[in-house]
């Protein structure tokens, strides 16, 4: 059980929002993956998304960066609607999100740095960004890419997996590599599908850990899909301390803003929880209670 | 009814514009020079062996045929112009391309299929690349260059095989076989005999590359994108053969 001082509470900062669902509805050959989901994402928040096996938990990622298009409603990133844009145009916009897929989504016929490197050398803003850095620096705009991959590997500890292909690597590496791709542009959104699923409890918390510290250091905007309860109890209440590089429980007062952490609940499409994870765990319905069960809390 | 309709016209809806997409592709930037010349030796110079091989024995067949027939009218001198027509026109077109289908459409559709369920697709869209630019353009352009070329290829070395029973069983000498075969030959049998290759690689890359983008399901999903792209290129190929044939001869029936 959480402690009462480990609670989290909602704030919704002034900022401007970063993602923006309204009623959106998706059905694929007649099944319904998202049915009227409405949500807002602003500047720092962790969103933490439950649901079992076909909930829609990954279509909702899809949707949220144009990779799936909804049948109605409206999705707005970075204050962009983004329902009725063009592949082409949605290049611009996605680069501000990282992404870890599921199933990895790593390039087979690339090494890890070429993989990570992606990002930085085919999206046109990034590409040019980089270009722009390397010029200035007056030492080439690979140098700056190459910098900013080892850098991005540092983090999550795997420097010298350069030049090893996916193929190579263990499960939980290929999910640390693919964290090192999706942060490797400073994202403002950061999109999690299921990032511990199939892995072992010590590389499964070695990855939140990962995903806390990128969250904490660069207060990025997080949503992660799991169905792991113990997942979202860490993004809730712990927090990684940049002096002592620890993950280390949360305090109230200062902490409190600084882990504003969402849980939603989905079930055949729908949104059937939103709030805290007090809240979640105060719940009655018989489906949200299923994974606060499975999580042991 | 209309429900059992929906599917296949969706899907060919999908291919209609998977192919403009494609085509269109290749008069837009980026343009991915290397995945091209990738692909041109994965499919041309790792085809060439088999394709020489088929083209060898399908001219040898041909003679051994011809020749049995061709005797029994006295007319065995003529064994290398019925070779040259046979494998120019039809032949050698069409067994090269169900063999660039069987070896290319199944690599093509098991790679993209494979990148598809492990969400290599989504994430070459995520991070800023068109994946029907970056995988499907590409591997068109390859084909259309190197079918009609490997196809040269095997209606040459199958003119070979047939010279060599000509000269071994009919006891033809090299210039009477090369004489008729090449006399035999006319401008508009070279053009239909590159013309057909050149759609069959439009329909091998496209047909292999949309049931590879469409693959669902896992690893069997894959192995039933493999099949379809193999037995409906197949069967595309043997179907426009004889569109163009047909067209061919109307256009260009002899006076």
């Amino acid at each position: 059980m959480l402690s009462p001082d480990s609670d989290t509470t909602f704030v919704t900062p002034a900022d401007s929002i970063i993602l923006r669902f309204e009623d959106v509805s998706l059905h694929f050959d007649g099944t319904v993956a998202l049915d009227h989901v409405s949500l807002e994402v602003h500047p720092g928040q962790t969103y933490v998304v439950f649901g079992a096996a076909g909930s829609g938990k990954t279509v909702l990622l899809k949707v949220a960066v144009g990779l799936a298009r909804p049948d109605s409603g409206r999705v707005s990133l970075f204050g962009q609607e983004i329902t009725r844009l063009r592949e082409q145009d949605l290049f611009d916009i996605r680069a501000r999100v990282g992404i870890l897929f599921q199933e990895g989504g790593l390039f087979d016929s690339l090494t890890v740095a070429e993989n990570v490197a992606y990002p930085l050398t085919n999206q046109r803003t990034l590409r040019e960004a980089a270009v722009a850095s390397g010029s200035s620096a007056g030492n080439g705009a690979v140098r700056s890419v190459d910098d900013r991959v080892r850098e991005s590997l540092r983090f999550v500890e795997l420097e010298q997996t350069l030049d090893k292909f996916p193929a190579e690597l263990s499960g939980g590496m290929r999910r640390r590599v693919g964290i090192a791709r999706a942060v490797v542009s400073e994202p403002a959104l950061l999109l999690y599908d299921s990032p511990t699923a199939g892995l072992d409890p010590i590389t499964a918390n070695t990855i939140i850990a990962l995903i806390l510290k990128e969250r904490d250091l660069r207060n990025t905007a997080t949503i992660m899909v799991t169905h792991r309860y113990q997942d979202g109890h860490l993004m809730a209440n712990f927090r990684y301390n940049p002096n002592s590089g620890q993950i280390e429980r949360a305090r109230g007062g200062g902490d409190v803003s600084q882990v504003s952490t969402k849980f939603l609940v989905m079930n055949a499409g729908r949104l059937v929880f939103e709030g805290t994870e007090p809240e979640l765990q105060a719940s009655q319905d018989s489906y949200v209670r299923k994974f606060l069960r499975v999580g042991g809390a | 009814m209309l429900d059992l309709l929906k599917p296949p016209i969706e899907a060919f809806q999908e291919f209609v514009l998977l192919s403009i997409r494609a085509v269109r592709n290749i008069f837009r930037s980026p343009h991915y020079a290397d995945d091209i010349f990738i692909q041109m030796d994965v499919i041309g110079v790792g085809s060439l062996f088999i394709v020489s091989l088929i083209g060898l024995f399908s001219g040898i067949v041909m003679a051994l045929q011809m020749a049995r027939a061709l005797t029994q009218y006295g007319a065995q001198g003529q064994v290398g112009s019925i070779v040259a027509i046979t494998l120019v026109r039809e032949l050698g077109p069409v067994l090269t391309a169900i063999l660039v289908a069987g070896r290319n459409a199944s690599g093509i559709a098991s790679e993209l299929g494979s990148m598809k369920v492990t969400e290599q697709i989504d994430a070459m869209r995520a991070l800023g690349t068109d994946p029907i630019q970056k995988l499907v353009t590409p591997r068109l352009i390859a084909i259309a260059v190197v079918l009609p070329l490997l196809t040269i290829i095997s209606d040459f070395i199958g003119l070979i095989g047939g010279y060599f029973i000509a000269s071994g069983m009919l006891g033809l000498t090299f210039s009477e076989y090369w004489t008729t075969a090449w006399q035999a030959l006319e401008y508009n049998d070279l053009f239909q005999g590159l013309l057909k290759p050149f759609v069959f690689a439009v329909i091998i890359a496209l047909v292999g590359c949309f049931y590879g983008m469409r693959t669902t399901g896992g690893t069997q999903g894959v192995g039933r994108a493999t099949t379809s792209a193999v037995v409906s290129s197949s069967v595309w190929i043997f179907v426009l053969t004889a569109f163009i044939t047909y067209v061919w001869n109307r256009a260009f029936a002899r006076q």
